[in-house]
């Protein structure tokens, strides 16, 4: 018996070290690994990908981030496959997985060159820049920032999204398929937008070069001059 | 006299105050176990909708005999059940009956709940009690004809309610009896578990012996064969994370599951999860015997490998590694999982196609999520890859077709 022991020994050492390399071979303890997931439609960075639709999200403010999360786990914003990935993750994880994404700062892509006439990105521009006052229409800007970097907590920037994503969202919320917490501000806004306007604003938008400071505004800095649900005065 | 009584006074006060504060302590002891309990049966689940105020209903349930919306179990007098008495409240549970005498759609799973004994039941009802009142209108029932007519319960309550609390099992371990009466009672596992047939209902030879879940296109996989879902080669250990943590050595929740572990498993003690574990464990005793694979024809089966291996190397392999062992527990093994050589293809063909992330929980609260593929792949490659998944690495699983793949694309996701 006593002969096969050192036997035992070489196969046991052999064995151990093989078993404990295994072993310790774990996921990354890191966000960027926790979010894999994301990263099929979003990109690795929150970049964006080349589905139009997919938007970017690196850089816009962890609280619009955070809102926009809650909002598709608990179905007030409507597409199935977010609706189905966010169902059963906590709110304090989602907080993480939206500060995740709003300190990423990754190239923007290139804008877009427009397909839109210059008479209808005009038309996009005024808007954008100094909305109507006619028509009781505020200025993007006014809220989103003159740079349209968005303001913190919960305002998003506006560059780096294509135009088939701006018109889409805008759609929505003229429609009442995308909705916010009340006084839902952007649903007013988009209210009195026409089509053409909202195709002259998504043109004019996509257009935009990537902003020199992509950081947002201090919370409170902007002037707002319509009330927001998910914006805390 | 009256001097003595007024000397006593005093006394008597503290007498009250400790009678008052024996029976507050006694009260809150019983809502504690109430909440737990209802948390073991999972009642939030389907008693609370959508942004919808807790235990206020109204939460639609597709059925393939139409759509089911959830009453309001709060304490409101008119539209909750603030009128209910302890009495009644066991009836339903027990005997599927409203009090005025009515039947219950079986999507109650008070054939489950039958199990329960009257003291847990009651412990539920002192919880239900306290939780703040809803005025909120149960909705009406959307349900097709000949389905509408509730009559039709009593037909389905011959062929598959048995009325009857839990019978402890005197050959086995307290423990297992623990277990059984959570997994039987309470937990209502059988419910997806056990195969629902044409007419709704579920037979007791087949108890847990696993099937496809009318209209969410999931497979819940049997809890009695190796083959599937069966624990038999789990330790306890492998099995309590799984059913507490959502994730394991062995493989994390998804689907379904990863509702009930988030809402209902999560909570429960390290006793119950033990008890609920070893009779898990037991119910997957032996094994069926071994099948052989079905060999595909050579050409196409060569075909299909090899792209199956090429997608898989430049997709899964970081995670799960070129020989599918993963980085458990957060990146699961796919070599010898045993959710994915199951006869039924579902659940790992819709893994692949909408990826998904098990329950943030207190033992794993910033679960890592596997991405949706859905968009990025084609019907093709999706059956590629998940055949090679299914057949690679010792894995007896079964090749599947483009067909199956795209099926299931539309497939409802929540």
């Amino acid at each position: 018996m006593h002969r096969f022991l050192p036997i035992f020994a070489l196969l046991a050492s052999i064995a151990l070290p093989l078993g404990t390399s295994q072993a310790q071979e774990r996921a990354p303890d890191t966000m960027a690994a926790r979010v894999l997931a994301c990263a099929s439609c979003h990109g690795a960075e929150g970049e964006g990908t080349s589905d139009v639709y997919f938007p970017r999200l690196a850089g816009k403010p962890a609280g619009y981030l955070y809102n926009q999360l809650v909002a598709f786990r608990d179905g007030r914003r409507k597409y199935p496959p977010m609706n189905y990935l966010l169902e059963f993750l906590p709110d304090d994880y989602l907080k993480k997985i939206a500060e995740h994404f709003a300190s990423l700062r990754p190239p923007f892509p290139p804008p877009a060159i427009p397909s839109a006439s210059k008479e209808i990105l005009a038309r996009g521009e005024s808007i954008v820049t100094q909305g109507d006052s006619q028509r009781g229409l505020p200025a993007c800007a006014s809220c989103h920032g003159p740079t349209f970097g968005g303001m913190e907590p919960a305002i998003p920037g506006l560059l780096g999204l294509r135009a088939s994503y701006i018109s889409a969202q805008l759609g929505g919320w003229r429609y009442g398929t995308r909705t916010a917490a009340a006084p839902d501000c952007m649903q007013i806004v988009a209210g009195l937008l026409t089509e053409d306007d909202v195709k002259a604003v998504a043109a004019y938008l996509s257009s935009r070069p990537a902003p020199s400071d992509p950081s947002f505004a201090k919370q409170g800095s902007l002037p707002m001059p319509l009330a927001c649900g998910s914006e805390p005065h | 006299m009256p001097r003595i009584l007024n000397a006593l006074l005093p006394v008597f006060a503290v007498l009250l105050l400790i009678g008052a504060t024996k029976a507050m302590a006694q009260d809150a002891e019983l809502l504690k176990k109430g909440e737990y309990l209802a948390r073991a049966g999972d009642c939030i689940a389907c008693h609370t909708a959508r942004e919808g105020k807790t235990f206020a209903g109204g939460l639609p349930m597709k059925t393939p005999f139409g759509t089911l919306y959830t009453s309001n179990i709060t304490p409101d007098p008119q539209t909750g059940i603030g009128m209910w008495t302890s009495d009644q409240f066991f009836q339903m549970m027990h005997n599927g009956r409203f009090p005025d005498g009515g039947l219950v759609y079986p999507a109650m799973p008070f054939a489950s709940y039958t199990k329960v004994t009257r003291e847990d039941s009651d412990a539920i009802y002192a919880y239900l009690r306290s939780i703040p009142p809803v005025k909120q209108r149960n909705r009406e029932h959307d349900l097709k004809f000949p389905f509408n007519n509730r009559s039709l319960i009593l037909g389905w309550r011959t062929l598959f309610f048995r009325e009857g609390e839990y019978k402890p099992d005197a050959t086995k371990s307290a423990e297992w009896n623990r277990g059984a009466y959570l997994v039987e009672g309470l937990g209502h596992c059988g419910m997806c578990h056990t195969a629902i047939n044409a007419l709704g209902g579920s037979s007791d030879s087949q108890a847990f012996e696993g099937g496809l879940i009318p209209m969410q296109n999931w497979y819940a996989p049997s809890l009695t064969s190796n083959k599937e879902a069966g624990l038999g080669d789990w330790t306890i250990e492998e099995i309590t994370d799984y059913l507490r943590k959502g994730v394991s050595k062995r493989g994390a929740v998804y689907g379904p599951m990863a509702e009930v572990v988030y809402n209902s498993l999560q909570y429960l003690n390290d006793d119950d999860t033990r008890a609920m574990a070893i009779y898990l464990k037991g119910l997957a005793q032996g094994t069926s015997p071994e099948k052989p694979v079905a060999p595909l024809p050579s050409a196409e089966s060569s075909l299909l490998l090899s792209l199956g291996k090429q997608i898989y190397d430049r997709e899964c392999a970081s995670c799960h590694g070129a020989e599918g062992l993963g980085m458990p527990p957060h990146y699961p093994p796919l070599a010898g999982n045993q959710s994915i050589q199951m006869v039924s293809a579902v659940n790992a063909i819709r893994m692949v196609l909408n990826g998904g992330y098990p329950p943030g929980t207190a033992g794993n609260p910033m679960p890592y999520g596997m991405p949706p593929f859905a968009h990025r792949l084609s019907d093709d490659e999706i059956a590629a890859v998940v055949t090679y998944i299914r057949t690679s690495w010792g894995n007896r699983g079964e090749p599947v077709s483009a067909r199956q793949a795209n099926e299931l694309r539309a497939a409802t996701l929540n």
